[in-house]
């Protein structure tokens, strides 16, 4: 019986210790489902680990609760898509520098009859109203995400009251909410880089686009040293130049799904 | 073809794929760990509960009973607030890494591991009592004997805690963060491909899994038999 207690207890040390294989240089990156749904992350990561040498480990969340963790100093660095709410973190002294990185757009899908018509109207804002007109089903976020937010705004633009028998708040991921809308042939909107790299499409298509009010944008944050003293500064003071390098917008420039370029970089 | 979960989970673990290795070596890791550790804790602790008559024991059975239905997502949640840079442990900057998951499912699996040996040894109990007072055996001298011999149905009670362990997604998701190649396990790996819409694959992971946790238990099984039979 002994025997058998020092065997487990000894297998249990050497099973921590092998938990613990990673000596190397790493930070904590918080941001979007939508650059980690897409792939961006897994074409980019590399190349930056290849030339300084510092592991990014991606924590992908909502928007909402990136700026959460970032807020609490669980995060080294943040790369989120809601420039007026980052705007607001650098204010409010959690962040000592914001900058632009890539942009892509929104894009209003739906299902393939359109019952809406929404392939017919001229801006967003048309889009949106006919969607409530019709009082045909949408599929929201509902989760605080920069997707979440950019819709709230749009419907506030189009000013349209959202009424719960259509207009359904699932408060889940842009992938989970585009599984649910293909399920129930409601619309959606979506960032273009989760739509394009997305695999359960059955009946949904793409509707709209184009108009400038869709514009997505992306912004990398340099926390306060001040303030989280703990965190990895230097190192994410690297990652963030690398994202805004002539390198890194090339690496998010090169970055395709189906021959298709999903976000576009615009630092400078 | 390639639309069949069953076709991918076949080619996922005919291939090899050294990404899907890691990820189950993780999974196994972490579950395994925890349970462990759990086990070292709940065997005793429900053994203590079972022998000694204190005040407030019923409140404490009670409370171990009800653990067992912590959803995993409120484990998760309490873990990340105590593992927070802001939150008590947060200078351990342990958060987003496997150990936190082993700590969130500890919390997970210790109350089954407790609850349920708790039962079986209060069982055993009844039928050894006249013995152990015929003998003048202490309480602390019944607890290793007790356990050692309630251990098929301890297996059977790990089994259950592993069942747990392996199968949750709230807890680990929170406070493992899925980084790729750290903290991305089995059932978190699920939740991605889910969210990519690439459902065959998801679904792929789940039977593998399921298969993992299959020959897991068919070995426990089989090691409770031979040793039944070796012992009579």
């Amino acid at each position: 019986m002994k025997k058998t207690l020092n065997l487990v207890l000894a297998s249990i040390v050497v099973m921590g210790l092998s938990l613990n294989t990673h000596a190397r240089d790493y930070i904590i990156l918080a941001s979007t489902t939508s650059t980690e749904n897409s792939g961006l992350f897994e074409s980019i990561l590399p190349k930056f680990e290849e030339v300084a040498g510092i592991e990014v480990r991606v924590v992908a969340v909502g928007t909402g609760q990136a700026f959460e963790l970032a807020r609490r100093g669980d995060a080294d660095s943040l790369l989120v898509h809601d420039t007026a709410g980052e705007q607001r973190f650098v204010e409010n002294g959690y962040a000592t520098e914001r900058t632009d990185v890539m942009y892509n757009d929104f894009v209003l899908i739906g299902p393939t009859n359109d019952p809406a018509s929404v392939r017919e109207a001229k801006t967003a804002a048309e889009a949106f109203a006919s969607i409530a007109k019709a009082k045909a089903a949408f599929a929201s976020r509902g989760d605080d995400s920069g997707t979440n937010r950019a819709e709230l705004r749009l419907w506030e633009s189009a000013g349209v009251e959202l009424v719960r028998d259509w207009y359904r708040e699932l408060g889940s991921g842009m992938g989970p909410t585009l599984n649910t809308a293909a399920a129930m042939d409601a619309y959606v909107m979506s960032d273009r880089a989760t739509w394009v790299a997305f695999g359960n499409r059955q009946n949904l298509t793409l509707l709209f686009e184009g108009d400038d009010v869709l514009f997505n944008q992306y912004g990398s944050l340099l926390l306060s040293e001040q303030r989280y003293p703990h965190l990895k500064h230097e190192l994410a003071r690297q990652w963030h130049s690398w994202l805004i390098s002539e390198d890194g917008q090339q690496a998010i420039a090169d970055f395709k799904v189906n021959g298709q370029q999903l976000f576009f970089p615009n630092a400078n | 073809m390639e639309n069949n979960a069953f076709y991918v989970a076949l080619s996922l673990l005919l291939s090899l794929d050294s990404s899907l290795i890691q990820i189950v070596v993780l999974s196994l890791q972490v579950s395994l760990m925890a349970v462990s550790i759990a086990a070292v804790l709940g065997f005793p602790l429900g053994a203590a509960v079972a022998l000694w008559q204190f005040p407030g024991r019923g409140g404490v059975i009670v409370i171990l009973n009800a653990l067992m239905g912590l959803p995993p997502v409120v484990a998760g949640l309490m873990v990340y607030l105590l593992l927070s840079r802001a939150g008590p442990l947060g200078e351990w900057g342990l958060l987003f890494t496997p150990g936190a998951m082993v700590i969130a499912q500890v919390i997970l699996v210790l109350p089954i591991l407790a609850a349920l040996s708790r039962q079986k040894v209060e069982e055993m109990l009844g039928e050894y009592r006249e013995q152990f007072v015929s003998l003048g055996m202490s309480r602390s001298r019944m607890m290793p004997t007790l356990l050692w011999d309630a251990r098929f149905a301890l297996l059977t009670v790990l089994l259950a805690g592993f069942g747990r362990a392996s199968a949750e997604v709230g807890a680990v998701m929170m406070v493992g963060g899925n980084i790729d190649g750290v903290t991305r396990v089995m059932t978190t790996a699920i939740v991605l491909e889910t969210g990519k819409g690439n459902l065959p694959l998801a679904l792929g992971l789940g039977i593998v899994l399921l298969t993992l946790v299959m020959l897991i238990n068919a070995g426990a099984y089989m090691i409770g038999e031979l040793s039944r039979r070796r012992t009579g």
